[in-house]
């Protein structure tokens, strides 16, 4: 035993001078790997613009990621345009210079879908963020949007409260996209269990805040009793918000909606123009995406082999709610991004 | 000038007017709340900013040409202003500068026009896509830019009132009225009929057609920029995304629903506020009736169709008088 004793002390000794001598030679194979999985790589992200909250805090989170560990950052920018979008897509798919992962935020649940197969079939990783489609790609990270509609339904039935009319205007956002059609869905399932709710009127704003203030101007107009009103984008919502200002019915109508938790959000919530905002966590979401980049490009998988949903763990956040850090900011992200330039 | 006020009971405007009215007539029966003052005062609201669109439209059109760059010009030149006034441009010196980009929008888009012969629908195409991804590519940084906290006068602009209307909709009347009698009684109005309802016949008369159609131009992105600033003002914020919405189509469908012939030389503002408030009862009343977006927009264009070859029969087209590049 002692001799054993004394070996293992001896090697021990001979181990650290070793160690002190070379002092690369960690043993850990980890960072050799990943140089060697993900250095060069390029990932591409195509949001439905650029020029929108969400879009830029992908772009300043995950891009910092990918720039950190090596990796080519570029983006392109359809500008809501959904054809511009497939063919940013076709010149990805047939460039000399092929992205290893692609991020996509779809306009609708079938327009890409063809074209992330191709994506797939030409080993591309396709990573859909936000919007989901027809189509199961690699992965999907965003919201569970029936999941993001009951807590939206949920924080409209707390606010109008027991001796309310139980009235609740939903402003949606279209028919095409799976995000306003999952919310609805999971809107109507919560007021199953409320049968004493009602939903006095649904216009769609077709994601125009203009648009979204006309149509909610007559629907205040028609049913001043309506205890809360639900927007399906805090863009929009900015509308619906005048058009409650404008019918004197601040504080009395409580407005609920989703958005990427931008300042603007918490600023809302703060002054009392939103009363819930269910926030579909930007930074978290990035986090996400940027984790799967990594693992896709480490573990072996080819494109189109796996498949997996990545949902963001999402809450109702109002004034209560509401701490330094809970919203991040868009300033900040364009400081950064202008800094890095 | 015979066509410029037309004799005989069924011009299209009064067509429309009565079916306005009858419209009107039918919802006030069946839809309940839409006679209350409040909803009346939000139909005319709602039309306000398309209404000041149209009679910058509505001038361009009766002098035989069209402006597809308004909306751009609405957007993003109030873009533009708000974001220099959000970095810290003192509001006059942003004002001033906007001012400048937007004549110059409009004389470049006139150039083009009246001395370059390029058909107006190209020349003005080209020049709102230019100035959209000018602006959106070196001037902004994202799709919606909020009017500056500071900028209490545009915020309280917004919020003001004027014997119980919104000021939106005083504007609306007040630029439709300056259009109005610009039209009517100056010089330059009537040159702008002459000059739509005959161009080679104005030219030879000696009128100074081109200067006049420059002029038409810069009038249609000044009152663009006009709209976009009572848009921001409501809103307090302006969002570029209206450049793709079909806000320029619903302008355009006020225009000629209201009878403003797109062969030019007739009509007037008249047809402007009647086709905006036909406009406006429709689509008030499809949104009490929750009717989905995508019928709105079926009966919209329905109703464009409709008008159009109302307009086409009421208006035939002149061998004559037709040119190489009309729309």
């Amino acid at each position: 035993m002692k001799l054993a004793k004394w070996i293992l002390g001896a090697a021990a000794i001979l181990g650290l001078s070793a160690t002190t001598l070379q002092a690369q030679e960690t043993g850990d194979p980890g960072p050799a790997y990943v140089q060697q999985s993900l250095a060069g790589k390029k990932v591409v992200l195509i949001p439905l613009a650029l020029g929108f909250d969400l879009a830029q805090g992908w772009n300043h989170y995950i891009g910092r990621e990918v720039r950190g560990f090596g990796g080519v950052w570029e983006t392109r920018d359809p500008n809501w345009d959904t054809a511009a979008g497939a063919q940013a897509i076709t010149d990805l798919i047939s460039s000399a210079d092929k992205p290893a992962v692609l991020i996509v935020h779809t306009p609708d649940l079938t327009s890409y879908s063809k074209l992330f197969k191709r994506a797939q079939d030409a080993g591309i990783f396709v990573i859909q963020i936000d919007n989901r489609s027809n189509f199961a790609s690699d992965a999907f990270v965003g919201s569970n949007w029936e999941t993001l509609g009951e807590l939206e339904a949920k924080a409209a039935v707390e606010g109008c409260g027991e001796g309310s009319s139980k009235k609740i205007g939903l402003i949606q956002g279209d028919q095409v996209n799976s995000s306003s059609l999952d919310q609805y869905a999971g809107i109507a399932k919560v007021l199953k269990d409320h049968p004493d709710f009602e939903i006095v009127g649904a216009p769609d704003s077709n994601w125009d805040v203009t648009t979204a203030r006309t149509v909610a101007t007559t629907l205040l107009q028609q049913h001043p009793e309506v205890c809360a009103v639900i927007d399906f984008w805090d863009n929009t919502a900015a509308g619906t918000a005048a058009a409650i200002r404008d019918a004197g019915l601040q504080g009395k109508v409580k407005l609920v909606t989703t958005g990427g938790g931008e300042e603007l959000d918490c600023k809302a919530l703060e002054d009392g123009t939103f009363h819930a905002v269910v926030m579909t966590d930007v930074v978290g979401q990035s986090r996400d995406v940027s984790a799967l980049i990594k693992f896709f490009l480490q573990s072996g998988l080819t494109a189109g082999q796996a498949k997996s949903w990545i949902y963001t763990l999402e809450t109702a956040t109002t004034k209560a709610d509401l701490k330094p850090g809970t919203c991040w900011s868009l300033k900040d992200v364009q400081a950064a991004e202008a800094a890095s330039k | 000038m015979k066509s410029v006020f037309r004799q005989g009971m069924l011009t299209q405007e009064r067509i429309v007017l009565v079916f306005a009215l009858v419209l009107f007539a039918l919802y006030a029966v069946f839809l309940k709340g839409f006679l209350a003052p409040n909803n009346l005062v939000a139909i005319l609201r709602s039309i306000a900013v398309l209404g000041i669109l149209s009679v910058g439209m509505g001038i361009v059109v009766i002098g035989r040409g069209i402006d597809l760059s308004m909306v751009a010009v609405m957007a993003m030149a109030t873009a533009w202003q708000l974001t220099m006034m959000n970095s810290g441009t003192p509001a006059l010196t942003a004002t001033a500068i906007t001012f400048g980009f937007v004549v110059l929008v409009g004389v470049a888009n006139g150039v083009l026009i009246a001395y370059a012969d390029v058909p107006a629908v190209f020349a003005t195409l080209a020049s709102g896509n230019f100035v959209f991804g000018l602006i959106r590519s070196r001037f902004i940084v994202q799709d919606a830019v909020p009017v500056p906290q500071d900028a209490t006068l545009l915020m309280d602009f917004g919020q003001a009132r004027l014997v119980g209307m919104p000021i939106e909709v005083i504007m609306f009347a007040a630029a439709a009225l300056f259009a109005f009698l610009g039209l009517r009684y100056s010089k330059y109005g009537r040159y702008v009929y002459y000059q739509g309802d005959n161009y080679q016949a104005a030219r030879s008369m000696g009128l100074p057609v081109r200067p006049v159609v420059i002029l038409q131009y810069v009038l249609s992105a000044l009152v663009a920029w006009l709209a976009g600033l009572v848009t921001a003002a409501g809103l307090q914020s302006i969002n570029t995304r209206v450049v793709n919405s079909t806000l320029l189509y619903d302008v355009i469908l006020v225009v000629v629903i209201g009878g403003i012939g797109l062969s030019g030389g007739k009509g007037g503002m008249r047809n402007v506020v009647v086709g905006a408030l036909l406009i406006g009862i429709m689509l008030n009343g499809m949104t009490i009736l929750d009717l989905p977006n995508i019928y709105q927009n079926l009966i919209k264009a329905s109703i464009l169709l409709v008008a159009l070859i109302i307009d086409s029969r009421l208006n035939p087209r002149d061998e004559q008088v037709g040119q190489q590049g009309d729309i």
